[in-house]
């Protein structure tokens, strides 16, 4: 029971600080419940097929499938929550103060939500799979009953949860006109950590040159496997021991990212007027 | 980030690997435990390893030095290229069943 609850604690951590950080950095959002919770659900579903067809990936592309599904998700993910970045980068200040005065932003009907909804499926599909897989196989293998199982899974989903809504409440309690810079920071280290994860599985596909297997060691310091370690690398992107690419890769989506961001951004300090969007649709 | 996932897609494309001649090494998970456990291989070669799961379980060979992680399903057998790697010893281990641990042998 209580391996089982570490393996599902520790898969469904890195999913529920995604989802906690999203949770924040959409406050205020109109539905913004209703497209989380969509993504979340759509995630376990995308696990279970994934799951399902776990051989077949695998097989794929040389037997390479495996690296090159997690290496696509990931980048996705990246675009996903860069994409939203760079949007409110123009159009955040306006919702804070909208937020502010109105409780909501009905006036963001055009706020990408979905990049967030869709990176939320991501990462509930990556780690998700992970946990049906691993509860499948102990199932098979019958080893200490189903209660076992159900009891394990159940605390581990419930300690990664708790996790995740802690996060949240930590990030909400900053006031609102911070709010965003703080969740914006944190959604480009969470982008560019999930770059750098992409990176290893090319590398392990042997599609990428490793530049250098480890460039540092700090494992001595804070180990990968480590529950901080593991906080760390979700949240930053945190590796003990990184490769020379996962480096070169991290640095880059941070550039490109935080570049675009302050490229859209600055348009707006100037005084120009971000470009004209819809008016409020009654639909959203 | 679009040029990214672009160039991405074109490394992914042209970049298909060919190792004919790259040493195999067969590793093979059997009882949670790995055999051989420690896995003599040349330094500054790439190498192949073949993981085997000779059990009833999914395992998720992983390995932070060589940063590696791969499903291995029940029955199945996965290809993992590591190195060229510098002299010393790397542990891997079964992220399903973390007592499960082994050591590549670079020399």
């Amino acid at each position: 029971m209580l391996p089982t609850a570490i393996i599902v604690f520790r898969e469904v951590l890195e999913a529920a600080l995604i989802v906690g950080i999203v949770m924040a950095a959409s406050r205020g959002a109109f539905r913004r419940g209703l497209w989380v919770s969509g993504g979340i659900a759509a995630g376990v579903l995308g696990a279970c097929g994934v799951a399902l067809f776990a051989a077949t990936i695998a097989a794929a592309a040389e037997g390479m499938g495996q690296e090159l599904f997690d290496a696509a998700i990931l980048f996705a993910a990246v675009g996903m929550l860069g994409w939203h970045n760079i949007w409110m980068s123009r159009h955040g200040r306006e919702l804070a103060a909208s937020a502010v005065q109105l409780g909501n932003d009905v006036r963001s009907g055009a706020r990408p939500l979905w990049a967030l909804a869709f990176a939320v499926a991501l990462a509930v599909l990556r780690e998700g799979s992970e946990i049906v897989l691993f509860l499948y196989g102990i199932a098979l293998a019958g080893q200490g009953g189903p209660w076992a199982m159900v009891t394990g899974g159940g605390i581990g989903l419930a300690l990664g949860v708790a996790a995740g809504t802690a996060i949240y409440w930590g990030l909400v309690s900053i006031p609102m006109r911070l709010l965003f810079t703080v969740t914006s920071w944190l959604v480009l280290l969470l982008a560019a950590g999930l770059a750098s994860q992409g990176a290893a599985f090319l590398m392990q596909a042997d599609l990428l040159p490793a530049l250098g297997y480890n460039l540092w060691d700090t494992s001595f310091l804070l180990s990968d496997t480590s529950l901080a370690g593991r906080i760390l690398h979700t949240l930053i992107g945190y590796t003990a021991q990184p490769a020379g690419i996962q480096l070169v890769f991290y640095v880059t989506t941070l550039l490109v990212i935080g570049g675009l961001m302050r490229l859209v951004g600055t348009g707006e300090k100037a005084g120009e007027k971000p470009p004209a969007r819809p008016a409020v649709s009654p639909a959203e | 980030m679009h040029r990214l996932v672009l160039a991405t897609v074109l490394i992914v494309a042209v970049a298909a690997p060919a190792f004919a001649d790259d040493p195999a090494v067969t590793i093979t998970l059997k009882d949670h435990q790995f055999a051989p456990a420690d896995v003599p291989v040349p330094a500054g070669v790439k190498v192949k390893l073949l993981v085997t799961n000779a059990q009833q379980e999914n395992a998720e060979f992983e390995s932070s030095s060589l940063h590696r992680e791969k499903i291995v399903s029940p029955g199945g057998t996965i290809t993992v290229y590591v190195g060229p790697l510098d002299p010393g010893s790397y542990e891997f281990f079964d992220d399903f069943h973390n007592a499960t641990r082994g050591h590549l042998i670079a020399k």
